[in-house]
């Protein structure tokens, strides 16, 4: 009823294999990104509503942005690939402190040079500590991408190049200096961490649906069976792991250049990456458009969970607040693990399937 | 005589602070010996499985009742705790899950871990509580051969007697038993285990209630090592490469690979540490494990990975 | 259930932007924002300074009705002590009430790091009671960060120079040993600059030992320190490293009274979890230490005994009391500013103004209850610390006991550096630093 599929012919193999063969799929999209780029920043520039105060930026909507991108990134590796990995605040940092490095060490370049050159380092960094993933497996990998987490969090404290021998440890970004156009206001580095999320979601899910994307859920499907496919499993899941690190590492290199600004090494450390991994699993494993609902779901719903009671009149302590969002993420996560292993991504292509045939039920 | 005396001391200070790790680690095992559930939530049971006991020793001690026998009170309160956790865990997160990948299983653990965590301070406070249930002085031995001595902690050497008493009572569990030979009936395959009349269920959460009682014991050293506090969850995360190179299915294992990684990490950070900027036990131990899973995928004592199409 | 869940969604969503878009109230009222963690592995240390910064503002509205007639409307935001969290929180409070918030408060050094990046394009003052950067004292190239009553290179010298008095004179110190111990972060790492510029001053050996976060586990770290034998170990540790480390340093008998922690090692939290063993640790102090005085018998009177206040156990503990200065504090300074820009609530630069000009006298501290907790605090357009004097206490087993008289920092050894770090973040920050000479 919703979705008027009659008369969407393809007519040729390339629209056979649209990202979105559906004309209203691709409406939704095309409007999404539409209100995303244009609407926003209007609704901003008019001080619409909540669109008029820094915070739905500063506060919830740039790291969003970033964090989905992480989340996609890890979901390349852990979604695709099949290969566990606890280390994504590591490769974040790794990102995040080498484009600190290049910019400091290499000045005159572009900053956007920076921020790439950070994820290329960490994609690096991501195939050195990919390799033990070709004899190590499943949860035995995930304890060992830990150990890619702790030793990064020492990295960062410890070795003072690192951190251009700051005394305390923590270093400050440049100036968001964009061929020229500084990015200041909130809804400017709102619009730089979009353009970046957009074109990496754009090129990871066409990359997901190509040869080398079959090829990582094959080995994640079964990698023996893959192997005697012909399919090399060391080019398969390196690939995985330096595409997965380069886009969280730009992501880090985000978080840190255009979110906090001035960050020490703690910002990346275990809890990052269990986050970016729940996200992830919340989200959808296998799925681009999960990585978003699961960045959406984690960071969003401990700030409604704060704003809810107060919305209402109910003054609760924050004390409470904070350990009933420890159980409500809890019981969700489990909840969804129960009812749906595959995530929202999968609730969604449900809802889309009912609304497709509404109002019949087949 | 003048490095030796460090070097032993360091040593053996390493090989009991392992154990104390390997307390820890013997409730995963346990767990992912029973169900191949990896459980991340272990931390927050030690740290739950504390302040039960914690609390209601103060609770029982205001009231008036004489130090035995509030600590015996408490120690049962805390292990109706555990109890009931095991049995909110089973019926409510991992019964529902039975069969699924042990990827799923993880992150409902993951999951399991915050509700145990957000509920256990809601309901126990955030609050650091001391605990002083063991001695925690230190002898000096050996002054005589060494200068100096060498300095033992008495907290530690409880640790490793409690981690003894432990891994027999284990193992007299798992192979005298009925119900220990059921479990690894379950362990083995539980399909079949089922096929013959076993519940599965049952076996669940007895497998739960060991590792909470595992956790409780744990909870009873590092609490007073460290008093009860949040901060205890952080030593799921020493436990993990312990794990790793003791295999995640051997109890004999866990106490092994404890005892590497304790000594392994503190000499390193003696003797290293001062080389390259100190610091490095945390991610020396990690390192360290990775490497044993290089040559030995499944840990040194774990059960062959054997991988079929 | 997919629709049920939608709309549930969508309600959920709804309520919530409503909350964000919540109108700000235009009346006679002030907004104070505090960043707090009251869980997590910090919360014992985080709880009481929360509960005394809380306490003050609600003594200053029921006692007085507000500052001049200003109510103070307060509200907390968890951080959980997480950097990502603080600047959340920081972003969610900064734009609330008739004129935004007054001033912040994180109580975490890598909170007030990503901050002191943000409170320029914000122009809202940031109150760092006793820490974060040290150089931030600089207020020609820092004009909106207050480093109150002292920095940690303020603390290492007062430990330097209070070691130096217990052996009998800075002479004596050459050859001496002297070791820190620090948790491994930026907060830890602070005091390394200064200690090494006494250490070259003075002629003693300074050794730094690094603990991992969150510090459970220091035993090489102690076995280490048992074989080197230092005359005196600096601790700088928060939360549960504290407490570990005393513990640890008995167990390895290191004599505890040759111990000295920072004012952040100093607290209730820190010793009792260790029992006896803490028995004759040293701490330096913020000036103030625990216990009662005037303002507390406010306290219980306007506060405590209607059942308004947040406080329970830790009623006149050290970090309570901290949590009350730094109110009493970021109070005065409104107040300061409404002398000039009006008895009404306040922008964020205006207190910016107010702070600059906060001159707390022998006299008002004692008119506001303080007498004996502090001394007189100043601030100018160049001295954003105000104050250089710190004293040391010793923890008897119950109770913090004060034992030494206050000691003034260095300014031969610590003025320097200040002026070089600060001109080094000027520079990576293009920042042209104010001209105080010609100050509004």
């Amino acid at each position: 009823m919703f979705y008027r599929e009659a008369g969407q012919f393809k007519t040729s193999y390339a629209a056979d294999m649209a990202v979105f063969p559906l004309r209203q799929d691709r409406m939704v999209v095309y409007l999404f990104l539409l209100f995303a780029f244009i609407g926003m920043p209007l609704l901003a520039r008019f001080n619409i509503g909540v669109f008029g105060q820094d915070y739905i930026f500063n506060g919830i909507l740039i790291p969003l942005l970033i964090l989905s991108l992480a989340a996609i990134g890890l979901n390349i590796l852990t979604g695709y690939c099949g290969q566990i990995s606890l280390g994504a605040g590591a490769f974040m940092g790794i990102g995040a402190y080498a484009a600190y490095n290049i910019s400091l060490r290499v000045p005159g370049m572009p900053l956007l040079f920076f921020i790439l050159l950070g994820g290329g380092v960490s994609a690096l960094v991501g195939i050195l500590f990919g390799i033990p993933s070709l004899r190590i497996k499943g949860l035995y990998l995930a304890v060992a991408t830990l150990a890619a987490q702790f030793f990064f969090d020492w990295v960062f404290i410890r070795v003072g190049w690192v951190t251009n021998y700051s005394s305390s440890g923590s270093v400050n970004a440049p100036q968001l200096n964009f061929f020229g156009w500084v990015a200041e206001r909130p809804i400017d580095r709102y619009l730089v961490c979009l353009l970046f999320v957009t074109i990496f979601a754009i090129l990871a899910k066409n990359l997901v649906r190509g040869n080398l994307g079959r090829q990582w859920m094959a080995i994640r499907d079964m990698d023996i069976a893959a192997e005697i496919m012909g399919i090399r499993p060391l080019y398969a899941k390196l690939t995985a792991f330096a595409i997965s690190s380069f886009i969280i590492g730009v992501a880090g290199a985000l978080w840190a250049f255009v979110h906090l600004g001035s960050w020490e090494p703690l910002a990346f450390d275990i809890d990052k990456s269990t986050q970016i991994l729940f996200m992830i699993i919340i989200g959808g494993l296998g799925s681009i458009l999960g990585s978003f609902l699961g960045a959406i779901f984690i960071l969003v719903l401990p700030i409604m969970i704060d704003l809810v009671p107060s919305a209402f009149g109910v003054q609760v302590s924050v004390q409470t607040v904070t350990n009933l969002n420890f159980v409500i993420v809890g019981a969700l996560i489990c909840a969804l693990l129960i009812y749906e292993p595959r995530g929202f991504a999968r609730l969604w292509g449900i809802a889309k399937e009912k609304l497709r045939l509404w109002p019949y039920p087949y | 005589m003048d490095t030796l005396g460090p070097f032993l001391e360091i040593l053996i200070g390493g090989l009991l602070s392992g154990v104390l790790y390997s307390l820890v680690a013997l409730g995963f095992v346990l767990i992912f010996k029973a169900s191949s559930v990896f459980n991340f939530a272990q931390g927050a049971m030690v740290l739950l499985a504390g302040l039960a006991l914690v609390r209601s020793l103060d609770l029982l001690i205001g009231y008036g009742f004489p130090v035995w026998a509030a600590v015996v009170l408490a120690l049962v309160f805390a292990g109706g705790v555990m109890a009931l956790t095991a049995y909110f865990a089973e019926r409510f997160v991992l019964g529902p899950l039975v069969n699924q990948d042990s990827l799923t299983l993880f992150m409902a653990t993951i999951g399991l871990a915050f509700i145990l965590l957000g509920a256990g301070q809601i309901i126990f406070g955030s609050d650091v509580y001391p605990l002083a249930l063991y001695p925690t002085d230190a002898w000096i031995l050996l002054e005589s051969v060494f200068p100096g001595g060498i300095l033992v902690n008495k907290l530690d050497i409880w640790g490793g007697v409690i981690a003894g008493l432990l891994v027999a009572g284990l193992a007299i569990f798992f192979q005298r038993t009925k119900i220990g030979r059921a479990l690894r009936a379950v362990a083995d395959d539980h399909s079949a285990a089922q096929s013959v009349g076993i519940s599965i269920d049952w076996i669940w959460f007895v497998v739960w209630l060991a590792s909470g009682l595992v956790a409780l014991a744990a909870a009873t050293v590092w609490g007073t090592k460290l008093g009860v506090q949040f901060s205890i969850v952080f030593l799921a995360l020493k436990a993990f490469p312990v794990l790793i190179i003791g295999g995640f299915t051997s109890v004999p294992g866990a106490i092994v690979g404890g005892l590497l990684i304790g000594a392994g990490e503190k000499l390193a950070e003696a003797y290293l540490g001062p080389f390259i900027g100190g610091g490095i036990e945390y991610w020396f131990a990690y390192v360290v494990a990775l490497l044993v899973l290089l040559v030995r995928p499944q840990g040194l004592f774990g059960e062959r990975i054997i991988e079929r199409i | 259930m997919t629709r049920t869940r939608l709309a549930l969604a969508v309600a959920a969503l709804t309520v919530g932007a409503t909350a964000i878009a919540e109108p700000a109230m235009a009346q006679n009222e002030q907004f104070f924002p505090s960043l707090v963690y009251r869980t997590g592995p910090y919360a014992p240390n985080g709880v009481p300074f929360a509960d005394g910064v809380a306490d003050y503002w609600t003594l200053i509205n029921e006692r007085d009705g507000g500052i001049n007639g200003v109510k103070i409307v307060f509200e907390e935001c968890e951080t959980g002590y997480a950097t990502d969290k603080g600047v959340e929180c920081y972003e969610r409070l900064k734009g609330k009430g008739p004129t935004g918030a007054a001033y912040f408060s994180p109580l975490s050094t890598g909170i007030t790091f990503a901050l002191t990046e943000k409170v320029p394009g914000d122009k809202i003052p940031l109150l760092t009671q006793g820490y974060g950067r040290s150089e931030s004292r600089d207020g020609t190239v820092f004009p909106w960060n207050f480093i109150a009553l002292g920095s940690y290179w303020t603390a290492a010298d007062v430990a330097v120079q209070y070691i130096a008095k217990e052996m009998g004179g800075l002479d004596k110190l050459k050859g001496k040993k002297i070791t820190l111990v620090y948790h491994d972060s930026p907060y830890g790492k602070e005091p390394i600059a200064a200690l090494e510029a006494r250490a070259k001053k003075d002629g003693f050996t300074f050794k730094a030992v690094p603990v991992t976060h969150p510090g459970v586990e220091q035993k090489s770290q102690w076995l280490s320190i048992r074989q080197d034998r230092p005359d005196y170990v600096l601790l700088w540790g928060w939360g549960v490293m504290n407490s570990t480390a005393i513990k640890e340093a008995a167990a390895v008998a290191y004599p505890r009274d040759h111990m000295i922690g920072v004012w952040w090692s100093g607290a209730e939290p820190d010793v009792t979890p260790a029992g006896d063993q803490a028995k004759g640790y040293k701490a330096l102090m913020l000036q103030h230490g625990p216990g009662e005085f005037k303002v507390h018998q406010d306290l219980k009177k306007y506060v405590i005994s209607k059942g308004k206040g947040a406080a329970k156990d830790d009623f006149a503990q050290v970090l309570y009391n901290r949590g009350l200065i730094n109110s009493m504090i970021g109070v005065e300074a409104v107040r300061t500013a409404q002398e000039k820009f009006g008895k009404k609530p306040l922008t964020g630069e205006q207190i910016r103004w107010g702070f600059e000009n906060l001159n707390l006298t022998e006299a008002r501290i004692k008119e506001l209850g303080f007498e004996g907790m502090i001394k007189p605090l100043k601030f100018s357009c160049s001295d954003h610390q105000g104050a250089d004097v710190a004293r040391v206490q010793q923890w008897d087993g119950k109770n913090w006991k004060t034992i030494s008289d206050y000691f003034t920092a260095d300014q031969s050894v610590l003025g320097p550096m200040v002026k070089e770090h600060a001109a080094k973040y000027a520079k990576e920050h293009n920042i042209t630093p104010r001209d105080c000479s010609k100050s509004s």
